[in-house]
């Protein structure tokens, strides 16, 4: 299992495991709801699609359920690569 | 517990059925209002169980958690936690849960069933687990939760059955209260976890016809160039489909003004009201109805299908970089309809800022209302031609003034956002559903719904606005020996004529001037007050049907296109704004709004007109 990464910068289609989530600030409510929609340690995810500019947002598939991240968003989610 | 009601609130994440479920057990037993001192939806139905006990059904707000971050995930918390003002706490909680999805839905179970009251969970759904080859263990899932458990089929007729003999029989014992706080929010997905390993079987996360379909919808070339293909689609649908009914509703219209008029004195006044007045300005509104229907059919279709979240998916970076968010897609998208929906939309826009934004661009976005006024101009002065062999050009002509609409949108939010003084971080966060087949039965009562809604705008506002309209213009009356229509004397054509300065250099005729009165007060009310105005000042009745030839004949091109151009920006409709008042609490925006819209509808007219008149 390699050293976490950033959500942000997994590639697609590469399957990983949550590691954290981190406040971008005290008290982040963007982050709290990020693991109340299951971003929490050892939660498989996915990048499933990219969007047509600039590769934002994301889609992110977490269990059977896909969120739109923006980047910004997804930059607060350390995951571990799972080596295939 | 004996008595003879119950309160009962619905509870659950978005996308877990509901309110298809709500609209199942209290069918068309529905209340509609707001919450006081806030813009959230509170939808109260009722109905009686089979013991004769009557249940009042609350339809909460779905939210993914009760640490509201919004205003409507707010009341959702406090309902349920009985601190909500004038709510009185419910005595049993129904949590719907869909049943594909319970790793996310759960968990919000599991935290509703920490405050303490008596709860039930409804795994809504069932039908397609079990396609899907979801194994669930009802039995351990309601031991291991402590909470009774039945299934649901939303979508269904007496999809709902276990649900209501466990609401009707006796309320289940509360949990007892636990804290909320960091850690134990933490710990809630451990539990869920652990309970979906003991009771759920699930052969694959998501359905593999979703994937398919999502590796095209959202593919960075095939997916845009699919949704740019739906919107055109819908664009020269709205146009070409719908003319054999228009010329329908068209003869209908002339034929029964004739022959119900036929027996009346032909310069009666009561003639005039009844042709000129009623008939020539309903017919006017009412030969549209087909086009609006054919547009809410799409607009229901995708809605119903799953399909806008990804095309919010597919337009957010496009809209974040505007100012907007991608979520403001649908309620943008509802403004095509009309902005009031559109508007009322915002409320799932989880955020403040965007959705006030969001609110003052939607009346930009191409309503209904204008349809009739476009469709007007066009079918008179754009010639039917084919270009390129393939598309009608005023089809095209129509896509592009929908097109303008939409840039404005994108130009007036930048605007907005660069003056804006709060310049934090606000997410997008947005969950794509399962796709779903439209259901038949869903969509045809949506459709219905719209005509109803139209019809009584026909019947309410637009009738007496064209009646008034038709007392405003027939008097006072010409006097004795007076060569010119009488309508020049009249009120109507005095107010007319006072406006015609303001408007002169945009190229508008006084004729126009009147018709923009009432267009205030609802824009298609322009095409019924334009037929009003000329079958007023032509010595025959000119039944608006007849509307078209008419205005090609006396106005110039220019004249046209500046009045398309008018109504790309056209100051909104008093219903708009008044619903832009009851959703931001503020006037200022109000004023922010019609001033600014003005301000363009003037300027986009005057540059059309000058450029226009230049050319030809």
């Amino acid at each position: 299992m390699a050293s976490p990464v950033r959500l942000s910068d997994l590639p697609k289609d590469v399957p990983a495991v949550v590691d954290h989530v981190d406040d971008a600030q005290a008290s982040d409510p963007i982050a709290q709801r990020l693991r109340d929609l299951g971003f929490v340690d050892g939660e498989p995810v996915r990048v499933i699609a990219l969007g047509p500019l600039g590769a934002d947002p994301l889609l992110v598939q977490i269990g059977s359920t896909r969120f739109a991240l923006r980047r910004t968003e997804a930059l607060r989610v350390s995951v571990r690569q799972l080596v295939a | 517990m004996s008595a003879s009601s119950l309160r009962v609130a619905l509870v659950g994440n978005p996308n877990c059925g509901k309110t298809a479920l709500f609209n199942l057990l209290t069918g068309g037993r529905q209340k509609v209002a707001n919450y006081a001192g806030v813009t959230v939806e509170r939808k109260e139905g009722r109905f009686t169980a089979p013991s004769g006990r009557l249940l009042q059904l609350l339809d909460l707000p779905g939210t993914y958690s009760l640490e509201a971050n919004s205003p409507d995930e707010k009341i959702t918390r406090d309902v349920c936690t009985g601190a909500h003002p004038g709510e009185p706490a419910p005595d049993l909680i129904v949590c719907v849960a869909d049943a594909t999805n319970l790793r996310l839905h759960l968990r919000f179970v599991l935290e509703v069933k920490r405050l303490g009251r008596p709860v039930v969970l409804a795994l809504n759904m069932m039908d397609t687990a079990r396609r899907r080859g979801i194994v669930i263990d009802v039995d351990e899932m309601q031991r291991r939760l402590g909470v009774p458990v039945v299934e649901t089929v939303a979508v269904k007729r007496g999809g709902a059955e276990a649900l209501i003999a466990r609401v009707d029989g006796e309320i289940p014992v509360a949990a007892p209260v636990e804290s909320d706080d960091a850690a134990s929010r933490a710990g809630l997905h451990a539990q869920v976890r652990e309970l979906l390993a003991a009771t759920v079987k699930m052969p694959r996360a998501t359905a593999s016809l979703d994937d398919a379909i999502d590796r095209w919808a959202l593919h960075p070339v095939f997916g845009l160039a699919l949704l740019a293909a739906l919107m055109f689609l819908i664009f020269q649908a709205v146009f070409s489909w719908a003319t054999p009914l228009m010329d329908g509703i068209q003869t209908g219209i002339t034929a029964l003004g004739g022959w119900l008029t036929q027996a009346l004195p032909a310069r009666s006044a009561l003639h005039s009201l009844l042709n000129d007045g009623i008939f020539a300005g309903l017919g006017a509104v009412l030969v549209f109805l087909p086009q609006i229907l054919i547009l809410f059919l799409f607009i229901l279709v995708l809605e119903e299908s799953g399909y806008l979240p990804r095309a919010a998916f597919l337009l957010d970076r496009m809209m974040f970089k505007a100012g907007l968010t991608g979520r403001a897609f649908i309620p943008l998208l509802s403004s095509f309809a009309c902005a009031i929906p559109g508007i009322m939309a915002t409320r799932s826009i989880t955020d403040p800022r965007d959705r006030l934004t969001t609110i003052l661009v939607a009346p930009l976005m191409t309503c209904s209302a204008r349809l009739p006024v476009y469709t007007l101009l066009i079918a008179a002065f754009i010639p039917r031609q084919t270009v390129a062999g393939l598309f009608n050009l005023q089809g095209i002509v129509l896509f592009t003034l929908y097109v303008a609409g939409i840039v404005s949108a994108l130009v007036v939010a930048s605007v907005i956002k660069r003056f804006r003084r709060d310049k934090s971080e606000h997410a997008l966060l947005m969950e794509l559903p399962a796709y779903r087949l439209p259901h038949v039965r869903d969509v045809a009562l949506g459709l219905w719904q719209r005509t109803v809604i139209f019809m009584r705008r026909v019947g309410g506002i637009i009738l007496s606005l064209t009646v008034l309209l038709w007392f405003l213009s027939s008097f006072p009356g010409a006097p004795a020996g007076a060569t010119e229509p009488a309508i020049n004397f009249s009120l109507a054509g005095r107010l007319g004529h006072a406006l015609h300065y303001i408007f002169a250099p945009i190229g508008f005729n006084w004729q126009i001037c009147i018709a923009l009165v009432p267009g205030l007060a609802a824009r298609e009310v322009a095409v019924s007050a334009l037929g009003t105005v000329y079958a007023m000042s032509g010595s025959d009745s000119v039944l608006s049907s007849q509307l078209g030839v008419v205005i090609a004949h006396q106005w110039s091109l220019a004249t046209a296109l500046s009045l398309l151009a008018w109504y790309v920006f056209a100051p909104q409709c008093m219903s708009t704004l008044a619903v832009i008042r009851r959703e931001t609490n503020s006037w200022r925006y109000v004023a922010i709004s019609a001033g600014y819209m003005f301000a363009l509808a003037y300027m986009a007219s005057l540059l059309t007109y000058q450029i226009a008149r230049l050319l030809t």
